[in-house]
């Protein structure tokens, strides 16, 4: 039986970690990833998580503690936001490359500046190309759902990459909604012992890890970890199933919501997945065949799967939470080269940056054409 | 190293964790300045301070006896010649 509890979405990965039990997690708060390390430290602190909660000095620290203790064979978790990814980056890297399965929550917040604690995904897309697995959830259910498969996916000897369960900061993290919880032991069971290949307090097999690379190693390096990443979505599929079979809801790298007879569609990754549901409805009943796709992989990008979906489309409009000045919108960009062969029309918008909502009017406005390339932007003209 | 020994993406373990029989295969000795050691054993005192300081491990050891060095490794840094007590290590051309 599923326990169904009102919860935010912090809160739910909150449970979803303790129910993981990890051995370490290294954690610095920021808004709005907060909550989740506090309601975990409070498991730990009421004996119901057994983690070791190391309270590092700065999220550079939290995940090179992280790749430390990943690698000596302790299974190891964190969260962060914004801020805290920027600073955290350049051991995100590392940590991929070093091949170390950490799960981590990032509580989707825009990057400054200007200094700004709310919602948008350009935190995500500083780091991009990593190489890490990023997921994001629509809501808290998802969320839960996500952080709960996530260690099969980052501890499968096929990926052994971190894994990111992405969620919009305050739209989820701070949201209450019903959420169902998988009894504790279904998931002890469903996430199983912590392997991995060259623990490096292995005295018995000593390794040298994170070697440097040379100009004739290093393109290979790059190479292996990409074929790491693109295998984790295949073990998504499968996880996928496993959670079907344990409570019927499933977690595919994507989701067609009445796409199939539909002639032009929404993409987004998200919360804003939700808001969508409801336009594609409102349109639909006035006649319009729209549809949506919702992401929930953005890396490994299902790119096949997504052109197979799009190509025989009227239009794709593609709605980027982050934008790249000068440049093209980072999911814009994935879709397009996804399409691009035997292309619908194509068209992109940048929204809700640093937390501006995006309301169904909005949604409405984008599908009739009528809104600026960066929705609801002061001073952008509507395409004639 | 030549290009017949590099491994494929596929054949490194990953994340190109390595074990101490494979770091021995790249030969590094190739990077070395010019100089290389040379030891007069005639006036080695056996004292290992060149073993014991070497950065690259290239001091060769019979049991506990000097016995050469390693040039596929040795980097040329001098460190050997300048800790040696009794001025038995000399650094030559290359």
């Amino acid at each position: 039986m599923s326990e169904r509890l009102l919860l935010t979405g912090g809160e739910a990965v909150a449970h979803a970690m303790r129910q993981i039990d990890p051995d370490v997690v290294p954690c610095y708060p920021i808004t709005p990833q907060t909550p989740i390390i506090q309601g975990f430290a409070k498991f730990v602190a009421d004996g119901r998580a057994h983690a070791e909660v190391v309270n590092v000095e700065s999220e550079h620290s939290a995940m090179s503690a992280a790749i430390g203790s990943a690698l000596a064979g302790a299974r190891t978790m964190t969260a962060t936001s914004s801020q805290g990814l920027a600073l955290m980056a350049e051991v995100v890297y590392i940590a991929a490359s070093m091949r170390a399965p950490i799960v981590m929550a990032l509580g989707n917040r825009a990057l400054s500046g200007p200094i700004n604690i709310h919602c948008d995904h350009s935190d995500s897309m500083l780091i991009r190309d990593s190489g890490v697995v990023q997921l994001f959830a629509e809501n808290a259910q998802e969320a839960y759902d996500l952080t709960v498969l996530a260690p099969r996916i980052a501890e499968h000897p096929d990926v052994l990459l971190p894994v990111l369960v992405c969620l919009d900061g305050f739209t989820i993290t701070h949201s209450a909604e019903p959420v169902a919880l998988l009894p504790d032991d279904a998931v002890r069971e469903l996430v199983g012992e912590y392997r991995i290949p060259h623990p490096v307090l292995a005295a018995d097999a000593p390794t040298t890890q994170g070697p440097f690379a040379m100009p004739d190693y290093y393109t290979e390096l790059r190479r292996q970890q990409g074929v790491a990443v693109e295998r984790a979505l295949d073990v998504l599929a499968e996880v996928s199933d496993e959670l079907e079979s344990l409570c019927g809801r499933r977690c595919d790298a994507l989701e067609p919501y009445r796409l199939a007879d539909a002639r032009r569609v929404l993409v987004a990754l998200g919360s804003t997945a939700g808001t969508a549901k409801d336009v594609v409805d409102e349109l639909r009943a006035e006649g319009d065949p729209v549809g949506l796709l919702k992401l929930r992989s953005f890396r490994p990008f299902p790119s096949a799967a997504i052109g197979a979906e799009l190509t025989r489309k009227d239009e794709v409009i593609v709605l980027d939470r982050a934008d790249s000045p000068g440049g093209t919108p980072p999911l814009f960009a994935d879709v397009a080269a996804a399409v691009y062969r035997d292309g619908p029309q194509l068209r992109g918008h940048v929204y809700g940056l640093g937390g501006r909502d995006l309301h169904p009017e909005d949604l409405r406005a984008i599908f009739a054409g009528e809104a600026p390339v960066h929705v609801g932007v002061r001073g952008e003209p509507c395409p004639a | 190293l030549v290009v017949a020994e590099l491994k494929t993406f596929d054949e490194l373990e990953p994340g190109g964790a390595v074990s101490p029989a494979e770091a021995a295969q790249p030969h590094t000795g190739g990077w070395r300045t010019g100089l290389r050691p040379e030891a007069d054993t005639a006036r080695c005192v056996d004292c290992l301070l060149c073993w014991l300081y070497c950065p690259d491990s290239a001091v060769v050891l019979d049991g506990t006896s000097f016995a050469g060095f390693d040039l596929d490794y040795c980097k040329g840094c001098e460190l050997c010649a300048a800790v040696c007590p009794v001025e038995a290590i000399a650094m030559v051309s290359e």
